[in-house]
């Protein structure tokens, strides 16, 4: 007993200020937001789109990403030879439109929307979410998993993941959607008592990742299910989803602190 | 090993080199060759133009060496020698099921993915059988109750089906069914490499990106004939060590909630985090995608970087310590853990058991040891051994892993070989094989690749350690309490895509 209380001790408390106080810096070489500069692009060059594993990367003269297809990888910018298109560090990423996630030249970051105030009343507070695994490699669900960790503890949310559909207001999708787990989160989507909303989360569920255009998946989750959140990334920061979520629930404005609930 | 030939992890050789068997020639090398020690890594099946050909690697620990044969199947089938040996069985099942065969007198014929023959169009595939529908083993009597689990889990975890053969609340059997997760990595291999093969590398399994991305570089290494430069070499094993700290700092925390001893849990969830930061640092990704690529890594560590990394190395150690030694300690602990789930090492000698699981069993295998590559040609951590077999053995296994792992990546770091970390990758030749054997943190990553006379993909075969150790888990749960599955599963946490590919 005294060595666990020892430990304890030792261990310390360590979950985030965040969102009440500054976002934790994360490392100099992540790989965030695209910054997009097509003014350097040399005419007809498209040495990013010609290395872009999923086809994420438009060139010049309309030179965009689009986020849901992007691995963030940073093939494209180690390839470009007039530095017209850089990764930046900002986390947020998170869009309520698939639309929205295609960045082109320096729109700046589109921020997702908040739910409607009917659904921000019912989920603002509590919402307990189901996670389905539909084909992803457990890089997604291991970021999923963090937010429950006592570094991020976004039960201080009201955010659970709980072990039912029936216990559930919505869904996360990870994975591209294999053709074997096609039904089975069909089902489970079915299994959710409406009102209810999903959230993709990773490149895999929102365009099919590295398997995009494979018979054997389905692209995203959106083929099966109606999405209300993007989340993008591979897999996405931790920070990134919860972004996302604090967001989705009007619990983040403008990247200001968060209010401390919708009311 | 007569009739078969040899060759090392790093080489390749020319597939005329490869010996063409007869069918009981190849059985009897395979046969004779496990009775003598020897692992089979890869038995697979290609598409050749005199129709179906099987490749069989076996992997000589003593000698460090690897041994390869192969056999053309003569019609529709092929004689299964599961039976005899046990450690081939899935390899049949998946042989049959990618080339539509059948496994001739295999004592457990189904489906490993429920998914379509590698070769087959879209629109000439025959049928393939519903996921989840197959002919389950089935004990019947009074007092007898079936449990069906998943494929969507209660958890955060990949989708898969256990059925569980229950008498009260022992398991008499428990019988895993996977292949939800199928995305058809191996048939998008073919014809590669091309800008999305690391990709689905890094993707194969998730939660190992750097073992199966390691694994991929040194097969495109060995058929370039340029090996990674020293400097990326040493840095793929600092990452490959970070991924399994990781790893083995989120499991035993894991463990630790599945017995509801939660300062532990608690800790090693963060400590967990630290270690993925750490990798963050070096390339951005906190999971080590854009990494390691072929010819060495794409992010370089400088002196100063080397001491952080090695600071924040210095406080985890501290924080392992702290956390993870409670569990020894506490008897709520170890009375769950002790005995739970045993596995003898006969069995998991039959079965070809991988990595910690195998290790905790009791067998001496460790790829980093018996098969060096790059950063481990010039040593490699001890091997972590243990004898019981049971959950408090592959505990403690990773337990021993995480102190050896911390200490070969501080010394690593301090002593970074100079020059580039990327060397020129350079085409694949044309008609050559290579084997690769990396350790990651679940056990030995092996991919075999066949280049056609282009030097593209022909075959590339992926073996994750899962695809042996499900069973294992299987085996496990005979005679437990079926409450003691979570803590079974998590002492194992095996990889489903890395099965389902």
């Amino acid at each position: 007993m005294i060595r666990i209380l020892r430990a304890r001790i030792h261990q310390g408390h360590r979950t985030l200020a965040y969102p009440d106080a500054a976002p934790p810096e994360l490392p100099e070489r992540f790989r965030g937001h695209p910054e997009l500069d097509p003014q350097r692009c040399a005419d007809g060059c498209r040495e990013c789109a010609d290395v872009c594993p999923t086809g994420a990367v438009t060139p010049a003269p309309a030179l965009a990403v689009d986020l849901g297809k992007c691995l963030f990888c940073g093939e494209c910018a180690a390839a470009c030879p007039s530095g017209a298109l850089t990764y930046g560090r900002d986390h947020r990423l998170a869009a309520r439109r698939r639309g929205d996630l295609l960045v082109s030249e320096n729109e700046g970051v589109r921020l997702a929307a908040a739910l409607d105030a009917r659904s921000r009343r019912l989920f603002g507070r509590s919402l307990k979410l189901r996670q389905v695994s539909a084909g992803g490699c457990n890089g997604c669900e291991a970021e999923v998993n963090v937010l429950g960790t006592v570094v991020w503890d976004v039960a201080r949310f009201g955010i659970q993941i709980v072990a039912s559909p029936r216990h559930a207001d919505g869904l996360i999708v990870t994975g591209p959607v294999s053709e074997n787990m096609r039904l089975a989160l069909r089902k489970t989507y079915d299994a959710v008592a409406p009102p209810k909303i999903v959230i993709a989360v990773g490149g895999c569920a929102i365009a099919g990742g590295p398997f995009a255009g494979h018979p054997e998946v389905h692209d995203g989750a959106d083929a099966v299910v109606p999405v209300d959140l993007y989340v993008p990334g591979c897999p996405p920061h931790p920070l990134t989803i919860l972004d996302g979520l604090l967001r989705l629930l009007g619990r983040l404005e403008d990247g200001e602190r968060a209010a401390r609930g919708p009311y | 090993m007569n009739g078969l030939a040899r060759l090392r992890c790093g080489e390749s050789l020319a597939r005329p080199e490869v010996p063409d068997l007869a069918w009981d020639e190849l059985a009897h090398a395979l046969l004779e060759a496990v009775a003598r020690g020897l692992r089979v890594v890869a038995y697979f099946g290609a598409a050749e133009d005199a129709g179906t050909r099987l490749y069989l690697v076996l992997a000589d620990d003593r000698e460090g060496a690897l041994a390869v044969a192969g056999t053309t199947v003569r019609g529709e089938s092929f004689p299964s020698l599961a039976a005899s040996c046990p450690q081939v069985h899935l390899f049949e099942r998946e042989i049959a099921e990618q080339h539509g065969l059948r496994a001739e007198g295999h004592p457990w014929p189904k489906p490993v993915r429920f998914a379509p023959p590698l070769g087959a169009a879209a629109d000439t595939a025959p049928e393939i059988p519903v996921v989840g529908v197959t002919d389950f083993y089935r004990v019947d009597g009074r007092e007898v109750h079936e449990v069906g689990v998943g494929p969507v889990h209660a958890g955060v975890i990949e989708p898969g089906h256990f059925r569980f053969q229950c008498h009260g609340e022992e398991v008499f059997h428990l019988e895993i069914s996977l292949g939800y997760q199928h995305r058809g990595v191996e048939r998008a291999l073919l014809g590669g490499p091309d800008r999305r093969t690391v990709h689905l590398m890094e993707t194969a399994a998730g939660d190992t990106t750097i073992g199966h991305a390691c694994a991929y570089c040194e097969v495109a290494e060995a058929l370039a004939g340029s090996p990674a430069v020293p400097r990326g070499a040493a840095l793929r094993g600092i990452a490959l060590e970070l991924e399994r700290l990781a790893n083995h700092v989120g499991d035993l925390g894991a463990l630790s909630g599945d017995v509801a001893f939660l300062p532990t849990a608690s800790y090693c969830g963060r400590i967990r985090g630290d270690f993925l930061n750490l990798t963050a640092e070096v390339c951005g990704s906190r999971f080590g995608r854009g990494l390691a690529r072929p010819g060495g890594t794409a992010f370089d560590v400088d002196g100063a970087m080397a001491r952080r990394l090695d600071e924040r190395l210095e406080r985890a150690a501290a924080d392992c310590r702290s956390a993870i030694e409670l569990l020894w300690e506490s008897p709520s602990v170890m009375e769950r853990f002790e005995g739970t789930g045993t596995v003898a090492r006969a069995v998991a000698e039959a079965l070809g058991l991988k990595g910690p699981a195998a290790r905790a069993s009791g067998l001496d295998r460790d790829a980093r040891r018996d098969h060096p590559s790059g950063a481990f040609r010039a040593g490699s951590p001890p091997v972590a051994l243990a004898a019981s077999g049971d959950v408090y053995a592959r505990a403690y296994v990773r337990w021993l892993e995480i102190g050896h792992s911390l200490d070969f990546v501080r010394a690593r770091l301090a002593a970074l070989p100079p020059g580039p970390t990327r060397g020129e990758a350079g085409g694949l030749a044309p008609d050559r094989l290579a084997v690769s054997l990396v350790e990651g943190w679940r056990g030995e990553i092996c991919h075999v690749a066949l280049t056609d006379g282009r030097g593209r993909f022909a075959r590339y075969k992926v073996v994750d350690p899962s695809f042996h150790n499900w069973m294992a888990l299987a085996v496990a749960l005979r005679g437990q309490q079926i409450s003691d599955f979570p803590l079974c599963n998590k002492s194992f946490n095996l990889s489903y895509c890395g099965h389902d590919l």
